[in-house]
């Protein structure tokens, strides 16, 4: 196990009050709207972090905001004048991610960074540090247990809080960045003792064999009723990928009147119809059935597949190393038509085709 | 719990539950419906649409408070359609929808069948607007506020009697920038059927795609404009949203502007003109006389 040490629960608000101190913005996960729902929002006044309920949607946007400004143009006599070398981030702490969170950003980093680069997230990534916390409990939702995750995972954490009992959180300083932030709130960070290493994790049980899913889904493509029969009831509203920690797809908008503009960066979903609309007409993926398709195959076969091919070498048998899912379970909880991905990934483990 | 359907004294009955079945049943066996849409038992007790085709299927449906989501969107979903003529359990915020559908020329005479509960219990076969519009007043859950959807009741602050323009405002400033601009609002609509919605056209651009301050609140109050007179406040919008903003109330509060204004409201009649945009000799307003 990585070093560690030992913080008290009561000493969290101090530990959030020296950060702040320090000049770092505070993500986490607070009550939000009529229904009190957490949302990943900037620390108010209030301080109710909530570490209990799931957020309806990740903390993504921590690393890839819902909309992010990637340059400025001017019309300068005749030329026209592009700004928009300098990223502007500010030290950020995402504070109260679930293990699942924190292996999602990773994804999104390994996503974003394939290729050319992305500078936005790299620089946005550079500044942040993640704090996670360890999950105690889980809904029939959740199976971060069969895509390669866990409960007590450190996998995309810098600092791992885990309970191990009432009162006292067991540190596991996983990064340098961690390190730093456990120097940041020295004196309230004590060393673990031997006795207090064994963390309380929820238990969450393996749902299907993901390793049937890689290798069928292939074979699965061309089987045009059974995505069909998998999407009956989709309506294409796109929750599903809105709240997901690893969807990514984005689109570009120019906000500009005469003079002057700027370039958006916004989040989009291959869920909708006009993702794949061409300026002819014609859409490759009609319908529905074809874009939940589209849906599954980048979580479970494209995404693993180009994580091969990057490494170079053959993988294990099914593994989930990039796989484009954590088993967070926020879009089943969200599908206002309860499209349960458990459900539809154990149906296509089971197929024998 | 799975075999109960509302009645608006509280009562819950199984019986009418079997006799919706037996109904649909008929229907499926003789050939007039392919399919029946209606509500099932979904996964960690949510429900689910439910796509009946074969007589056994029929076991699984269900019908209770928890049946918000307006199984009118799926009239127009070609997946669905492609499964030939449907027969669909029918609550009264559905019917209040095809109701209004059919006032905007969006449903055709009998191109559904609705199955619907009347207060004792009997199945009643609706298809046409006019049988739709003759029983919708006397079945049960008709009147007053449709459960589970957020009412203004609850916020009060928020109805339209309220005269404190600036508390709205700043709560629904704070309630919209929680949008992430999924527009699983505007997909689990069905009085959304635009081919093209305003907010896909980018020649012009006539609202912000992104989800910025300014771009939100022009969505929501597009969105808003779009379905003034014309939303039935089924709550399904409500429903859907991700991000728990309780989007119906905006709609009822235009709704409740217009009959003000107009005596008219959304999903009580087929031949209901469109109240913003028809000239009436007898409209209060003077600029256009």
């Amino acid at each position: 196990m990585s070093e560690t040490r030992s913080l008290r629960k009561q000493s969290i608000p101090s530990l959030l009050e020296k950060l702040e101190q320090n000049g770092q913005r505070i993500i986490a996960p607070q009550p939000a709207g009529p229904s009190g729902t957490p949302w990943f929002t900037d620390l108010d006044r209030e301080r109710h972090i909530d570490l209990e309920q799931m957020t309806a949607v990740s903390p993504k946007s921590g690393l890839f905001p819902v909309v992010e400004e990637i340059l400025r143009f001017r019309k300068d006599g005749k030329q026209v004048v592009i700004e928009g070398d300098k990223v502007k981030v500010q030290p950020t702490v995402l504070f109260g991610l679930r293990p699942c969170d924190a292996r999602g950003l990773r994804i999104l980093e390994s996503i974003f960074q394939e290729g050319e680069p992305d500078v936005f997230l790299r620089e946005r990534r550079a500044a942040t540090t993640v704090v996670a916390f360890s999950c105690t409990a889980a809904d029939p939702d959740c199976f971060c247990t069969s895509v390669g995750g866990g409960p007590g995972d450190t996998e995309g954490s810098d600092l791992l809080l885990s309970a191990i009992d009432d009162d006292h959180f067991l540190v596991e300083i996983v990064t340098p960045k961690g390190k730093e932030l456990v120097e940041l709130g020295a004196g309230l960070f004590e060393p673990a003792k031997e006795s207090e290493q064994t963390k309380v994790l929820a238990a969450v049980p393996v749902r299907f064999p993901i390793a049937d899913v890689l290798t069928k889904l292939p074979a699965l493509f061309n089987l045009e009723s059974f995505w069909q029969e998998q999407s009956l009831a989709c309506l294409g509203c796109s929750t599903c990928a809105f709240v997901c920690p690893i969807c990514s797809c984005f689109d570009l908008e120019d906000e500009a009147d005469l003079k002057c503009g700027s370039r958006l960066r916004c989040w989009d979903s291959c869920g909708q119809r006009l993702f794949t609309l061409h300026a002819s007409g014609h859409n490759p993926r009609s319908v529905q059935s074809q874009r939940w398709r589209q849906r599954v195959m980048h979580k479970f076969s494209y995404l693993p597949e180009r994580g091969r091919k990057a490494r170079g070498s053959a993988p294990a048998e099914g593994s989930t190393s990039l796989l484009g899912c954590v088993g967070c379970g926020r879009c089943s909880r969200s599908c206002p038509v309860d499209m349960n991905l458990i459900e539809r990934l154990t149906a296509i483990a089971e197929s024998d085709l | 719990m799975a075999e109960t359907v509302r009645r608006t004294s509280g009562q819950t009955v199984v019986n009418d539950m079997e006799a919706l079945r037996q109904r649909a049943r008929e229907l499926l066996d003789a050939g007039t419906v392919q399919v029946i849409i209606g509500y099932a038992n979904g996964s960690n007790r949510r429900v689910r649409p439910f796509f009946a085709r074969r007589p056994e299927d029929l076991e699984r449906l269900i019908l209770d408070d928890r049946c918000v989501l307006n199984l009118a969107v799926y009239l127009r979903k070609p997946e669905v359609k492609a499964l030939g003529k449907a027969a669909v359990i029918a609550t009264p915020p559905l019917l209040r929808s095809i109701l209004q559908l059919a006032a905007e020329n969006h449903y055709q005479e009998s191109e559904a069948v609705f199955l619907a509960l009347d207060s004792a219990g009997n199945v009643l076969e609706l298809s046409s607007a006019e049988q739709i519009a003759g029983v919708l007043g006397s079945l049960p859950g008709s009147t007053g506020q449709d459960a589970c959807v957020p009412s203004a009741d609850r916020m009060p602050a928020l109805s339209a009697g309220s005269t404190d323009r600036q508390a709205r405002f700043a709560f629904w400033k704070q309630e919209f920038e929680r949008c992430i601009r999924c527009y699983a609002c505007r997909a689990a609509c069905p009085m959304c059927y635009c081919e093209q919605c305003l907010v896909d056209s980018n020649q012009p651009q006539w609202i912000p795609v992104a989800a910025h301050s300014i771009g939100n609140l022009e969505w929501h109050i597009s969105r808003a404009m779009h379905l003034a007179g014309r939303c039935v406040n089924c709550g399904a919008c409500s429903e859907a949203c991700p991000a728990g903003i309780p989007l119906n109330l905006v709609n009822q509060f235009l709704a409740d502007r217009i009959q003000q204004e107009f005596g008219q409201k959304a999903g009580t009649s087929a031949k209901l003109d469109y109240a913003l945009s028809v000239f009436s000799g007898s409209d209060r307003e003077t600029f256009i006389k």
